[in-house]
């Protein structure tokens, strides 16, 4: 079980208020990650049900009892840190013990645990050593593991894969997510890397000033952004923002159009266009292109055989049922 | 740099290094060979550097006529006890100030540090009186406070600096992990903090030990350590040379091993955690 | 995460160190101040009565003052220079590639173990003494006449004997600070042109400073205050006599507890001004 409510939670730092007053729902066994750019109070989101900040106002409710006063300890979630936070004096068994030992939890059952989540992260040879003589990943593996052998609510992730290189976090976070189809526990997940969140997530929430922008699940906000914010934040190359005449005939301040929803053409089209940089991924290839419609150049995706020279003219075609239109304040308009 | 070291550089460097080194280490090797040297060799002229009559008498005349072994206590005694006590203060505050910072903290730590600049001198009357009322004049116990009071702001710095760099996230992974207050400091803080504690010791048992204004001008003959001790060499008496250097080897070579075991911690705790 | 119960756990445990310091800041302080305005003699009768501001402008008058201090300059000045220059040379050349690096430092760094008592009476002896001397062999080696090192050469000697003990300090503060460069300053300094000599002028240099600077402060501190090396070779004679010293002969000696007091004070003040710099980088460092 691990259904997680925050109702008109807030917080806020002597006069600086982080997170103005939110309301969120955790469904159980739902995997959420929080998304958003550094110091948009996700991570003090995550503190906040946690319990390692406490709440200015408002209410915690974790399977529907009231955790707001409750000490981190006490309220059934596992929390795995960005710096790790191993103990560097205990062997890795007993780093993965220790809050079944804190639990007092007799002997044999704690070993049957370790041993278990050992198995299931392969750290079974490692058992012994100690956390400065494993890897990164390994290191890694070893705080998800003092997470699992609690049997938790909920775990907690606080940009667990930020301190990997480019590699192995793709690795672990395939093997999160395979952990969380396992366990079908609930978790919350932190990140500034909108592909985590894609990739991930069952359901996103994106922050921005300790607001909450948008909830939804990755297709919908990929789909369906609800604000600028959202639609420049998810996707990556970010989605083609253009403002001005172009927008203001599809009767809106702001029309958004991504990159794959515009077909490029040597000979016709509705924009005319200078290729620029060309970056070629093999499968695609994105066009950086010039054009009379916006004054920034327009991101545009071709198939990977595709090849333009610099300054090649060109013309551009949106798909015009992909267009997103937004009001001057930036809010979508159906 | 990565880069391929000429073999002709690294000769001329290890060269002038170990002269140099040697250059610097030589008084202490000569006063250890003339330790065992005869006095009649100690004096001679040109003088003898490895090939003499080794004899281990000096070692015995000293410990005879001064009773070397008195002193040696006294120091220990003196070093140990106020470092044991000056940790015992210190590393309450320092952890306070380390975990639970205050505005005032920053404060506390530069006045601490302040108090250590004090010219030793500027004050000797006082003591002096305060100890002669007190009866504190040529005691073990007096010299174990003064020698704890004048290194507490080091040990608390250096306990500061080791303590502050424990990161937080480890003290709340803890606390999710359901470690009460004592099992924090137990299981946690305490192991953790042991190395940080443990060459805090060191660095200020041989800041006690070799201290040499208040245990010269505090004591006479009973709590004397061993730079009262060596002190009394000043006046010769006929030849002593090896006799001098036995007595010298005997006051600095614990401290010496002790020492190249501190040489890491010697630089942060002397700079006030300022250079690492 | 700090709840007001931890703030005055935190308080409590704070307290006996900061309790004893205050005691033992204050008390002799106050003493010293005290006894600097009384005319104060031990031995004949002990506190006769105020003396006003006659201690302070007393001890300044003496004949003794200006040659003190100007002996405590040299003797601190000398030993700056000496272990300042001789530590960068020595903390660079330590910090290249060599063998038996490690044996090396410890060489380097032993003196600073040695107790002052020892280090000064082995020179003094050992080495400066002007019959059976390793010096006095020396120079008979080369057909010179011996000197008479600590009565001749007073400062020279002192410099000498309390350089050696503060040269392994000055090393190896500057190397600990010359091992913290960014190897890559140094390699995009030399893509950038910079030959061995520019890159030491404006990268290593500038990057040292600050621990020049720390070990200026810290051994002017406890140079000032030198008296065990002085106490156990001259005695204060021979124009050896340094502030501290004379301090130090007014009270114990002399027994004129309100002239030495008001030199006390002096010192004093004069510590704290070294002090006062020293704090301030000290300072700054905390607020990282």
């Amino acid at each position: 079980m691990g259904r997680i409510t925050l109702e008109k939670v807030r917080k806020a730092f002597g006069d600086v208020e982080i997170i103005p007053q939110l309301d969120l729902t955790i469904e159980d066994g739902e995997f959420v990650v929080f998304v958003g750019p550094s110091g948009c109070g996700k991570s003090t989101l995550l503190r906040l049900i946690a319990g390692l900040e406490d709440v200015s106002s408002g209410q915690i409710t974790i399977d529907g009892v009231d955790a707001t006063e409750v000490p981190p300890a006490k309220r059934g979630l596992a929390m795995v840190f960005q710096s790790y936070a191993l103990y560097p004096h205990m062997s890795v068994r007993k780093n993965i013990a220790f809050p079944l030992r804190m639990a007092g939890m007799d002997k044999a059952e704690q070993e049957r645990r370790v041993t278990n989540a050992a198995a299931v992260l392969n750290l079974t040879d490692y058992l012994d050593r100690r956390p400065g003589q494993l890897s990164g990943g390994q290191r890694q593996r070893v705080a998800i593991g003092r997470a699992i052998v609690r049997e938790p609510a909920a775990f907690l992730f606080d940009e667990p894969l930020s301190n990997l290189d480019a590699a192995l976090r793709v690795g672990m976070r395939l093997e999160i997510s395979e952990l969380h189809k396992r366990l079908a526990t609930t978790m919350i997940y932190v990140t500034h890397d909108q592909v985590e969140a894609m990739t991930m997530a069952d359901k996103i929430v994106v922050l921005q000033a300790g607001k909450i922008e948008q909830v939804g699940s990755p297709l919908e906000l990929y789909q369906r952004p609800c604000n600028t914010f959202v639609a420049g934040f998810i996707g990556s190359p970010r989605m083609n923002l253009i403002e001005g005449a172009e927008a203001a005939r599809h009767g809106a301040a702001t029309i958004g159009i991504r990159p794959e929803h515009i077909d490029i053409s040597t000979n016709e089209g509705q924009w005319q266009g200078t290729v620029g940089v060309s970056e070629h991924l093999g499968s695609d290839t994105f066009f950086h292109v010039q054009t009379g419609a916006s004054s920034q150049p327009l991101t545009v995706r071709a198939t990977g055989e595709m090849a333009l020279k610099y300054g090649a003219q060109v013309y551009l075609t949106p798909r015009t049922a992909h267009l997103h239109r937004f009001d001057a304040k930036g809010q979508r308009i159906e | 740099m990565a880069r391929a070291v000429t073999t002709q550089r690294k000769i001329i460097f290890t060269v002038l290094a170990w002269g140099l080194g040697l250059l610097i280490f030589f008084p202490i090797l000569w006063t250890i060979l003339t330790s065992f040297k005869t006095e009649g060799q100690a004096v001679a002229d040109p003088p003898v550097f490895l090939f003499f009559d080794w004899t281990l008498e000096n070692y015995s005349v000293v410990q005879e006529r001064s009773d070397y072994l008195k002193f040696l206590t006294n120091s220990i005694i003196i070093a140990g006890g106020s470092t044991l006590l000056g940790i015992l203060v210190a590393v309450p505050a320092a952890w306070s100030m380390a975990f639970v910072p205050s505005r005032r903290t920053k404060d506390i730590l530069l006045w601490m540090l302040s108090t250590k600049m004090l010219p030793a001198v500027g004050v000797l009357y006082p003591i002096y009186l305060l100890f002669i009322r007190m009866g504190l004049l040529d005691s073990r116990i007096g010299l174990v406070v003064v020698l704890m009071l004048i290194n507490l702001p080091i040990i608390v710095w250096m306990l500061y600096t080791y303590f502050r760099e424990i990161p937080g996230e480890i003290l709340e992974a803890a606390r999710m992990d359901g470690a009460g207050l004592k099992a924090e400091i137990l299981y946690v803080l305490t192991p953790m903090a042991i190395p940080g504690i443990a060459s805090t010791i060191l660095l200020n048992f041989i800041l006690a030990w070799n201290e040499a204004f208040w245990t010269l001008n505090l004591t006479a003959a009973g709590a004397a350590p061993l730079t009262a001790f060596i002190a009394s060499y000043s006046s010769p008496e006929g030849l002593f040379f090896a006799k001098l250097s036995a007595a010298s080897t005997m006051a600095i070579a614990p401290i010496l091993i002790l020492g190249w075991f501190s040489q890491k911690q010697l630089v942060r705790g002397l700079t006030f955690g300022a250079v690492k | 995460m700090a709840t007001q119960h931890s703030r005055s756990a935190a308080r409590i445990m704070m307290a006996p160190a900061v309790v004893l310091l205050l005691g033992w800041m204050l008390v002799p302080l106050c003493m010293t101040l005290w006894f600097s305005f009384r005319q104060y003699l031990p031995l004949r009768g002990g506190d006769l009565g105020p003396a006003g501001f006659d201690n302070y402008v007393r001890f300044v008058t003496s004949s003794a003052f200006w040659p003190s201090v100007t002996t405590t300059l040299i003797i601190v000045g000398g030993v700056l220079l000496i272990t300042i220059f001789l530590g960068i040379f020595l903390a660079i050349l330590l910090d290249q590639p060599m063998w038996g690096q490690g044996v090396v430092r410890i060489l380097v760094i032993a003196p600073f173990f040695v107790m002052p008592t020892v280090s000064a009476l082995v020179w003094k002896n050992m080495f400066m003494d002007p019959v059976n001397g390793l010096f006095a062999h020396l120079w008979r080696f080369f057909g010179a006449d011996p000197v008479v090192w600590l009565s001749d050469q007073p400062l020279v000697s002192l410099i000498v004997i309390v350089s050696w003990q503060w040269l392994p300090f000055a090393t190896l503060i500057l190397l600990t600070a010359i091992q913290s460069l960014d190897s890559e300053q140094l390699e995009a300094a030399e893509m950038d042109g910079a030959g061995v000599v520019s890159r030491f002028v404006f990268i290593v240099l500038p990057h040292l400073s600050r621990a020049v600077t720390i070990v200026i402060l810290i051994q002017t501190i406890f140079l000032l205050s030198v008296f065990a090396e002085i106490f156990v070779t001259t005695g204060g004679a021979f124009g050896s006599r340094t502030l501290t010293y004379l301090i130090f002969q007014r009270v114990l000696d002399a027994q004129n507890v309100g002239l030495g007091s008001a030199g006390g004070v002096y010192a004093i003040i004069l510590a704290n001004i070294v002090a006062i710099f020293l704090m301030r980088i000290v300072g700054k460092n905390l607020d990282r």
